[in-house]
């Protein structure tokens, strides 16, 4: 639908000069059909299919929302500055997507199951999952840190792109339990992988979209488009808005304001809904922003311009809502209230990342397998004679 | 009573070994909080604000601006009881060193986090004694004497590459794979100086690669102290009749290109004069043009395009020397310097492809390079592979001089100041704008036909712009 408008590659002959002029498409500009629900100023939009998916959310739930936003992003805030101060070896911010992570984290439902990959603190946020436990990993102490079966939160997957296939197998086995469009709430599940516009051109990707389309499996793929995939923007990945990845594969496709986090809800609701009857599965395009750097050893500023950056703040997540808060009748006590539990948060989460301690190295044969394996059990011993063969004050170094 | 951490300096990025101080947010006796942005500093990544990882008074700032400082050095002193009873009993010269907090505990523990995977590698956990027997014999199998009675102590045959040098030593073994070790001899690196990345701080193809790249960019761009004017830090004699400045930053990387590219091209230099009144007008006409409103036009600009047309007509001067294989590098392309005075001292960024730039975009790419490089932005990149320079000695006042070639280039061209002269114009005596052109070649590969035909090609463009129509 939008061949027409692309510029052509190839400008003369032999040499492919991709047209870069605006490399970061701005919301809404690209594609007429991006459902919003909340605008940047903060005011409400009419959408004839999806305003009727937010009007149960009362002042109460969208507070519920923002505060949801706001503690994960002083979290994010915490872990990054204590990243620059040595206590964690890598911190991946989700600073600017808490909308996107959010919105679409509290459409599911307690049996839903999550593969994400490492940005998704947000998301990891609405399955109840104790957000200091994500530092463990990036502090080396251990390869995960939290149980995935207790949350159906999987752990953070940092290969770009595969978790897409796990959600799809994932989802084919949820088919295989029958536990799809059986039309009881509480049996039927959907599946969602989280991934960003870069893992779009993997080819695992594409490969789970083929299969999740062939098989009509119960899953979503909630791409957050935030532009930049580390320093090539999407632009250089792709000649068309990513949504139209999942039309190729006859999957039912969607473009959001992923800053937006009634049009967020109000969409992952509808897909998870299609998935769980067995409608199968959907493509989401949460249109992003990525506020931070890629990494905390990543430098931005060498590859995008200021002008960006502050065309993107003006579209923050959170100060959206809060607007809207305030026009329906949010006081200010609420804010402070809300300021004031992010701070003790964050001196919580200080805390507890200084006083981990490394943990036995024997634990690392704990989680190999789901149960007892001879090879692993072997080893398990090897290596706790090995240890028990250095002198008491310096073990564990 | 006060207590006095210290912040170490962290690893900010995967892996850095060093940081190069930027500037100091806080000084001595101010009162910081937690997570107040105190320093900024510069790795090899990104310039990064370090936030304070502690609250209380700033005591001492343990390194300054312009140093560059290993992973894991304290950085600062911070007392977070400032507000205790200052003086306790304690003799007061000891008592900092008491007091001070080792916060290695506090600290992270691990390799991914923290400081200094290349001293924690350094080091060994002693090994309990045992009967030989045990799981670790074959650690002791070196010395085959070892009657059992203590950890054996290090002696000359067993300093092979299993055997740790003492703890800070600046010897270390190096580990690393046949080819790998092969790579570096190839790229003429010491292995001792290369970082290793790999288990157990083997060295990686990767980091060799890195290290040769690093080396070659801090050959070019990254002498100590690089930021300031290079004339900072000199010292007066004692009669106060001579300063004496350290060499280094852009002047020390002049001098050494200068005399590299003096004595190993032989220079030729040719002149000549030329009438550029049509050229003046060429420019005052540009000026008023709505296209070029958006650029300088000036009469640099015409010559730049001269310089290039001249080129396009003896392509064969577009080329370079190259000593080690013996071979004239024929260059297809115009990477047009222009040498730029800066505050930090002479620089030579290019303009690449200036071949197929239309005039226009010829001037967007001048004004954007001599921009750059007054405000000190100019990045290596821009630096490299030049193949043609102009140096507008015109615009100190100064007719000709005798230009030195950018070393790997081929001809390098001197503008000197345009005045008006009397000149016979139309067989009259006339006021003319003149100037002088004087380009330098390397007489190696550029014979004096093919120079004098380049420079005379300029001139006639300058002479009459139009000539450029029936070239462009």
């Amino acid at each position: 639908m939008q061949s027409s408008s692309v510029p052509s590659l190839v400008k003369e002959p032999g040499v492919i000069q991709p047209d870069l002029d605006g490399v970061t498409t701005p919301v809404g500009s690209f594609d007429d059909d991006l459902i919003q629900l909340l605008t940047p100023q903060g005011e409400r939009v009419h959408h004839e299919t999806y305003s009727a998916r937010v009007e149960d959310l009362d002042l109460h739930a969208l507070q519920g929302l923002y505060r949801d936003m706001a503690l994960v992003r002083r979290f994010d805030n915490e872990a990054t500055a204590l990243q620059r101060q040595g206590e964690l070896g890598l911190w991946p911010q989700c600073l600017g997507q808490e909308a996107a992570q959010i919105g679409s984290g509290r459409a599911l439902a307690t049996q839903d199951y999550v593969f994400t990959s490492y940005r998704e603190h947000g998301v990891a946020w609405t399955r109840g999952l104790d957000l200091r436990k994500i530092l463990h990993s990036f502090r080396g102490q251990d390869h995960g840190g939290w149980d995935s079966a207790a949350h159906n939160f999987h752990l953070y997957t940092l290969v770009i792109g595969s978790h897409a296939l796990h959600a799809t197998g994932y989802a084919m086995g949820i088919q295989r339990d029958g536990d799809v469009g059986t039309g009881d709430p509480g049996r039927d599940r959907a599946v969602v992988s989280y991934f960003g516009d870069g893992a779009t051109s993997q080819g695992d990707v594409s490969e789970a979209l083929v299969f999740a389309s062939v098989t009509a499996a119960p899953v979503v793929f909630f791409c957050q488009n935030n532009q930049w995939a580390i320093s090539e923007p999407t632009a250089r990945q792709s000649r068309v808005p990513l949504v139209q990845r999942g039309g190729g594969f006859g999957i039912p496709s969607v473009r959001v304001d992923g800053n937006d986090v009634l049009a967020c809800y109000a969409v992952t609701q509808e897909a998870l809904e299609r998935a769980r009857s067995g409608g199968g599965p959907t493509f989401i395009e949460a249109v992003t922003y990525r506020m931070g750097a890629h990494t905390t050893s990543d430098d931005p500023t060498r590859y995008r311009s200021r002008a960006e950056e502050d065309y993107w703040r003006q579209r923050d997540p959170i100060a959206r809502l809060r607007t809207l808060l305030v026009a329906e009748g949010t006081g200010e006590d609420f804010f402070e209230g809300i300021e004031a539990e992010s701070e003790t948060y964050a001196e919580d989460v200080r805390a507890y990342c200084r006083a981990l301690s490394s943990p036995d190295p024997i634990t690392m044969f704990d989680h190999v397998y789901a149960e007892d394996h001879p090879l692993v059990s072997a080893e398990r011993a090897w290596f706790a004679e090995y240890e028990a063969g250095f002198t008491g004050e310096e073990a564990h170094r | 009573m006060p207590q006095y951490v210290q912040f170490k300096l962290p690893d900010v990025g995967e892996g850095l070994t060093e940081a190069d101080i930027v500037e100091w947010k806080v000084a001595v006796g101010d009162t910081v909080k937690v997570n107040q942005e105190i320093i900024e500093i510069e790795t090899a990544k990104s310039l990064v604000e370090l936030p304070c990882p502690y609250a209380g008074v700033v005591t001492e700032l343990l390194v300054s601006s312009g140093q560059t400082v290993d992973v894991g050095t304290p950085i600062i002193v911070i007392d977070t009881d400032p507000g205790g009873a200052p003086e306790a009993a304690a003799g007061p010269a000891a008592e900092p060193a008491q007091k001070l907090v080792e916060s290695e505990n506090e600290m992270s523990g691990g390799v991914l986090v923290g400081y200094g995977t290349k001293h924690a590698s350094a080091t060994r956990r002693p090994r309990r004694v045992h009967d030989g027997a045990g799981p670790a014999s074959s650690e002791a199998a070196p010395s085959a004497s070892s009657s059992g009675a203590s950890r054996p102590t290090p002696g000359p045959q067993q300093s092979n590459a299993t055997q740790a040098p003492p703890s800070g030593g600046t010897t270390r073994t190096v580990l690393a794979k046949p080819p790998v070790r092969k790579l570096a001899k190839d790229l003429g690196l010491d292995l001792s100086r290369v970082p290793g990345t790999g288990p157990g701080g083997i060295i990686t193809r990767e980091d060799v690669e890195t290290a040769a790249e690093q080396e070659k960019t801090a050959k070019l761009v990254n002498y100590p102290g690089d930021d300031r004017p290079w004339l900072d830090g000199g010292t007066v004699s004692d009669d106060g009749r001579q300063t004496r400045v350290p060499v280094r930053s852009v002047r020390r990387r002049t001098a050494e290109a200068m005399v590299a590219s003096a004595f190993t091209a032989p220079h030729v230099t040719v002149f000549t004069t030329v009438d550029v009144t049509k050229t003046m007008k060429l420019v005052a006409r540009l000026k008023e043009d709505r296209d070029f409103a958006d650029v300088r036009v000036t009469p640099l600009l015409i010559a730049a395009k001269a310089l290039i047309l001249a080129i396009r007509r003896h392509p064969a001067v577009s080329a370079s020397w190259d000593d080690e294989t013996q071979e004239i590098v024929f260059k297809h392309y115009i990477n047009l310097g222009i040498a730029a005075a800066t505050p930090r001292g002479l620089v030579v960024p290019n303009i690449k492809d200036a071949h197929r730039m239309g005039l226009h975009e010829l001037a967007e790419a001048i004004g954007e390079l001599t921009a750059t490089a007054r405000a000190g932005r100019t990045v290596p990149q821009r630096m490299q592979d030049g193949t043609v320079t102009i140096t507008n000695i015109g615009v100190f006042g100064i007719d000709t001089g005798t230009p030195i070639l950018n070393p790997g280039e081929s001809a390098i061209l001197a503008f000197g100041a345009i005045k008006q002269r009397p000149w016979v114009h139309h067989g009259k005596i006339k006021a003319r704008w003149v100037t002088q052109l004087a380009l330098s070649f390397d007489h190696r590969f550029v014979d004096g036909e093919l120079g004098s035909r380049v420079l005379a090609d300029v001139a006639t463009t300058m002479e009459d712009p139009t000539q450029g129509l029936v070239w462009g």
